[in-house]
């Protein structure tokens, strides 16, 4: 009895349904459609973010700190020109502009969701195929995952992040770690089931070579789930990203990300509110985002697990 | 459900234990600065375990409110015409917290003790000839020249103390934490209820005879008007403040500086300033490798930098901190601008010119930056600011404090884990003279991490610990100013002052360089 | 049954085991030096060389997992580097406050989220459905502190209902442990209501849909009972797991609701044993939290068989 049961079922779904009625599909789904519009306008927003009024989101400026949303300051320039600038979301305790960091914070943030996503689920999907195919490594891989699935997810992260330099990579690794088991456990068992099946025995008999078998028959049927799968870490890691923040061992402070604003500015709360509230409406809608576009997704992919 | 059966098991058992249990009257739960993890003050630095040493120990002398040196469990004590030999006898009636009287061996065992840790203490012991007790409560030490330091030693306000220990105690390795907490101060440590990263517990030391005279800074009686003390480990700041708003606890030694609008907003709470010497910011180069090995670079910063961008941006309110360019702490006898002038004003354009002239090349600087410790945080992004505005390249690298202080001890080249640059704080009382100041102590291999070496500045300060007259103490202090401005042993950021904040009912909070909680009373 | 579950013991020692070796390795190749960081401020490199001797930390690494291993073996966890105490002793000073928070939060979770499950699968597609899987997505969907906080500022700070911090003993009164409590459960239990909710909907629905469901309702009995003794029971397995992986789960939340609550638990022993690089704390409590783990995946396994009899071990 395995403890996913929820996992298996995506096994015996059938190859993907032909792209086109899939798309139209996806995209008829409101669901899908909300979650997905909102992500890109994250992602552009923190793409253009120099191009929105945004100042220098690691310029300090000590002389004013912690003041209120709507402060205005004027900026002398080197060649003495002044011009006024409007800190539409205050300024936090070293003077930043909240602002230019909330918008610069969306690059970090959906920088470790996507990489942390696309690298859990590659290491993943690679490991889970070897265990799933490779009979003799099947042993020591899944062993090896069973104990790392053992150890709690953040207390791997918090040794994985003193592991190295605290910055971006380290936090990124941090959050892979723990995710990789459970990637590779689904991948392992369609592997499994999906190798039962009539037409890849009969591919095995054809004597149809190793990469085209996985290529062909096995690939096809991990992508589904895994993507609904990469959705749902994709939002589990900016939360991550956050969490280790408050505990101090996240991206250092200079690099902005809706995490480590929010850590920074946890201490201010009652005084100083809008250094946790902006970047933390902009995180839970962003990871409510992720998360609908994941339900969506599993629902158009995968009708049999509606609901779930 | 294991985890639901568990707790009605917990519940039924609890029916059992519901007699409550009577708290004594007059208990005071107070957040510190930190928690206190290790409790041998003469092994560590920490200010936190200096607190704890004075709930616990007792010291032979102490400073007034005046900075006078006044005894403490000396009684009386007499000096030699020649000045090279002092005895001292004790006072009646000390004990310690097992019942037993203070002699003058457990005394002499606990200054060699402290001596061989203390930085003061080891310059001290340069001058001493031998320690002796001549009988139970009295004992004499002879010098081999004449020195000020004896008296200011046994009276340091600050890490380390010289806190007195029972001898068995005392005799422990310098370099092993003591494991048995026997003091013979106002206070006793509860061993059984301290849980580290929880609390930890005193009670009053119901034997302890207080001096006649009034309390007045670290020196004069100790009169101990609490049943129990408690500090509690609270990290959040702000749950902190918080619980001392809701009347939870009784007095935050530390409250962060930004979430004091919030306590002056409120009636139940005061802000008490009890340091009036305060504190200071020190950025500190490494001196063994490059760049900073070259003082003209270690010059270009003393231009480039300015401490009110730094007190501002930690600070903020400028009822707390002062720009100060004394080394010696400014409101000390030694205070002084001497040599000062031009300095720390953010002059980049002479920054720049000194660094050409020093041929730097542009190789970034390794700056250590700590994200947990609240009162650092805020410090490495101004430096990185301000040096780069001053020709400099600063890779600021992010970690937790004590990685921080494990990297810093380490020699080697930045590549392989070095370092060039950190910030770090201390109270003023650390740093009253030359010979105090650790970050003044340029005697290569043996000075503390950064390592500095100065044969110049070691003569000065080998000066200043002979000279016993004040005038020609300050002309000393003068000259090691100047002195520090070649060579550049560190950089004061400025001074800071961080007050305790205390409900109201809370009084007798004592002016002294350390939080204290002798004369501290909890009215209803 | 014994034997499934002797078997299951003996297969989650080379598990613990693997995770004794992972975490061991990954602990000495941190940057970090103890030796430093408990040496103290001003040591000077004898001093830190001299910490390190007496801590064992100048052998090779072979010779400090044998000296540690061979310490487990004999039920010896060791001596904090840091705290100057046993292990042993330490862990158990630590285990009441998150075994009660752990405790409070599962029950808090169970019996908002399974009624709120069951409720949103009868009425399926309904606005209370809506209503209830749209609250659970955001239940996902904001971070532990941030619950913690604004659930404070509201019923601490405004209505003055519950104390902004700590933790009391439940030796020194029911009352002030339970009124304790109240907030860092609730806090931590959000996620696990969305989590257990969204579950328990969809199993419900799913059995809501089978043939007897339907039989039970063609023979007229009342929805009532149809909902909770047919429906509730028939769709306990994968309910079951999920409180269960929640459980195992619950680990991480526990570590920042103490933080933020400044409980005296195993979270942040955990959190102050990882800052201090206290190897051997941080070594025995990740290898109890795995042990944890494993004893609760049993537990789940088993529990299988008490609704479903149709498992059979």
């Amino acid at each position: 009895m395995s403890a996913e049961p929820t996992l298996l079922a995506p096994a015996a779904a059938a190859p993907l349904p032909p792209g086109r009625t899939l798309a139209a599909r996806l995209v008829r789904n409101p669901v899908v459609a909300i979650g997905a519009g909102f992500l890109l306008l994250m992602a552009l927003i923190g793409i253009f973010a120099p191009f929105l009024g945004t100042l220098d989101p690691t310029a300090i400026n000590p002389a004013t700190r912690n003041r209120p949303p709507g402060f205005e300051r004027t900026i002398r320039a080197e060649d003495g020109t002044a011009t006024t600038y409007r800190h539409r979301l205050g300024t936090d305790t070293l003077g930043r502009d909240v602002y230019s960091r909330v918008l610069y914070g969306a690059r970090v943030s959906l920088l470790i969701a996507v990489s942390v996503a696309t690298l859990s689920l590659a290491i993943g999907l690679l490991l889970g195929l070897l265990a799933g195919y490779i009979r003799p490594l099947d042993g020591p891989i899944m062993r090896l995952m069973d104990g790392l699935m053992a150890i709690p997810g953040i207390l791997l992260a918090i040794a994985v992040v003193s592991l190295f330099r605290a910055g971006l990579p380290a936090v990124i690794a941090a959050i892979v770690v723990p995710e990789i088991p459970r990637v590779v456990r689904l991948v392992r068992s369609i592997v499994l089931s999906v190798r039962e099946e009539p037409y890849v025995e009969a591919a095995i008999m054809a004597g149809t070579r190793l990469p085209l078998l996985m290529a062909r028959h096995i690939l096809p049927n991990t992508i589904a789930p895994l993507i609904v799968q990469g959705t749902f870490i994709a939002a589990s890691a900016i939360l991550v990203e956050a969490v280790l923040s408050f505990l101090g061992i996240g991206i250092p402070p200079e690099t902005p990300s809706w995490g480590n604003i929010m850590a920074e500015g946890r201490n201010l709360f009652r005084v100083y509110p809008h250094t946790i509230l902006y970047p933390g409406i902009v995180l839970g809608l962003t990871v409510l985002a992720v998360n609908m576009l994941g339900d969506g997704l599993r629902d158009t992919l995968d009708p049999k697990m509606t609901g779930r | 459900m294991a985890f639901r059966r568990s707790v009605l098991g917990l519940v039924a058992a609890s029916a059992a234990l519901l007699a409550p249990v009577g708290a004594p009257a007059q208990t005071l739960k107070a957040v510190m600065h930190s928690d206190v993890k290790i409790v041998d003050p003469i092994w560590t630095t920490a200010y936190i375990v200096r607190n704890h040493g004075y709930m616990i120990y007792d010291t032979l002398f102490a400073l007034d409110a005046k900075g006078e040196v006044k005894p403490q469990m000396v009684d009386t004590y007499t000096v030699s015409p020649d000045t090279l030999t002092y005895t001292f006898t004790l006072r009646d009636g000390l004990l310690w917290h097992d019942g037993k009287p203070v002699t003058a061996e457990d005394c002499v065992a606990s200054i060699k003790r402290w001596a061989a840790r203390d930085s003061l203490g080891q310059k001290l012991m340069t001058f001493v000839e031998g320690m002796s007790a001549d009988d139970a409560k009295r004992f004499t030490v002879k010098l081999k020249s004449p020195t000020g330091l004896l008296l200011f030693g046994l009276a340091k306000p600050s890490s380390n103390v010289p806190f007195m220990m029972p001898k068995r105690v005392a005799e422990t390795d310098p370099n092993q934490q003591i494991s048995d907490f026997t003091g013979s101060g106002p206070f006793v440590m509860k061993t059984d209820e301290w849980k580290p990263g929880d609390r930890i517990v005193y009670t009053k030391f119901k034997d302890y005879k207080p001096r006649p005279e009034p309390a007045s800074g670290l020196a004069g009686g100790k009169v101990v008007k609490l049943d129990r003390v408690e500090w509690l480990a609270i990290s959040d700041q702000q749950q902190a403040v918080n619980a001392l708003l809701a009347g939870e606890i009784d007095l935050i030694e530390q409250p962060a500086y930004d979430l004091i609008p919030l306590l002056k907003g409120d009636d139940g709470v005061k802000l008490v300033d009890y340091n009036p010497l305060g504190f200071q910011y020190a950025m500190r180069p490494n001196h063994l490798i490059k760049p900073f090995d070259n003082p003209k670079v270690r010059q270009a910063m003393t231009y480039a930098l300015n401490q009110t961008d730094f007190l501002q941006a930690v600070v903020g309110d400028p009822d707390y901190y002062k720009p100060c360019k004394a080394l010696f702490v400014c409101g000390s006898p030694l205070a002084t601008d001497k040599g000062m002038d031009g300095l720390l004003e953010s002059n980049f354009a002479k920054s720049k010119q000194l660094l050409k002239e020093a041929g730097y090349d542009g190789t970034p600087i390794v700056l250590l930056q700590s994200t947990d410790l609240q009162t650092l945080t805020n410090l490495g992004p101004v430096a990185k600011q301000l040096l780069e505005k001053g020709g400099f390249k600063v890779d600021m690298q992010s970690s937790d404090w004590q990685t921080v202080v494990s990297r810093r001890a380490r020699k080697d080249p930045v590549d392989k884990g070095g370092w060039n640059l950190m910030n770090t704080s201390w109270v003023s009382a650390d740093i009253l003279n030359p010979v105090m100041s650790s970050f003044m102590n340029m005697s290569c291999d043996k000075a503390p991490f950064g390592w500095p070496c100065d044969a110049e500045m070691e003569k000065l300060r080998d000066d200043f610990a002979r000279e016993v007259d004040p005038g020609k103490q300050k002309a000393i202090a003068e000259a090691v100013q100047v002195r520090w401005r070649e060579v550049v042993p560190y950089i004061p950021l400025g001074q800071f002052y961080i007050p305790i904040a205390a409900r109201k009912n809370i009084t007798g909070i004592l002016t002294a360089a350390a939080p204290v909680f002798w004369n501290v009373e909890k009215k209803k | 049954m014994a034997g499934y579950v002797l078997r299951r013991l003996l297969a989650a020692i080379p598990v613990l085991a693997i995770v004794a070796v992972l975490v061991f390795l990954m602990l000495r190749l941190t940057p970090g030096d103890p030796a430093a960081v408990i040496a103290g401020d001003n040591a000077s490199s004898e001093q830190i060389a001299l910490v390190r001797r007496t801590l064992g930390l100048d052998q090779s690494l072979p010779a400090q997992f044998a000296i540690w291993a061979g310490n487990l073996l004999h039920g010896n966890l060791g001596e904090s580097f840091f705290f100057k105490k046993s292990i042993g002793e330490l862990i158990l000073g630590r285990i009441e406050p998150t075994l009660s928070l752990a405790a409070a939060t599962m029950l808090i979770a169970v019996c908002v989220a399974i009624p709120l499950g069951v409720v949103a699968a009868y009425r399926h597609g309904s606005w209370l459905d809506r209503i209830v899987m749209g609250v659970s997505v955001l239940g996902f969907s904001v971070p532990v502190f941030v619950i913690g906080y604004l659930l404070i500022y509201v019923f601490s700070i405004t209505l003055g209902w519950f104390p902004v911090q700590g933790y009391q003993p439940l030796a020194d009164g029911l009352g002030g442990y339970l009124h304790r409590l109240v907030l860092p459960a609730t806090t931590l239990s959000v996620v696990y209501i969305a989590l257990i909710a969204r579950m328990t909907r969809a199993s419900v629905l799913e059995v809501l849909n089978e043939d007897y469901i339907r039989t039970a309702r063609a023979k007229g009995q009342v929805e009532r009972k149809i909902l909770f003794r047919h429906a509730l029971k028939n769709a306990a397995v994968p309910i079951v797991t999920v409180v269960g992986i929640g459980i195992a789960l619950l680990i991480g939340g526990v570590v920042v609701t103490e933080s933020v609550f400044a409980i005296p638990g195993l979270g942040r022993l955990t959190v102050d044993a990882v800052l201090a690089r206290d190897y051997p704390t941080i070594q025995a409590l990740i290898l109890m939290f795995s042990g944890v783990y494993v004893l609760i995946n049993l537990l789940i396994d088993l529990t299988y068989s008490l609704f479903d009899p149709r498992i059979r071990h």
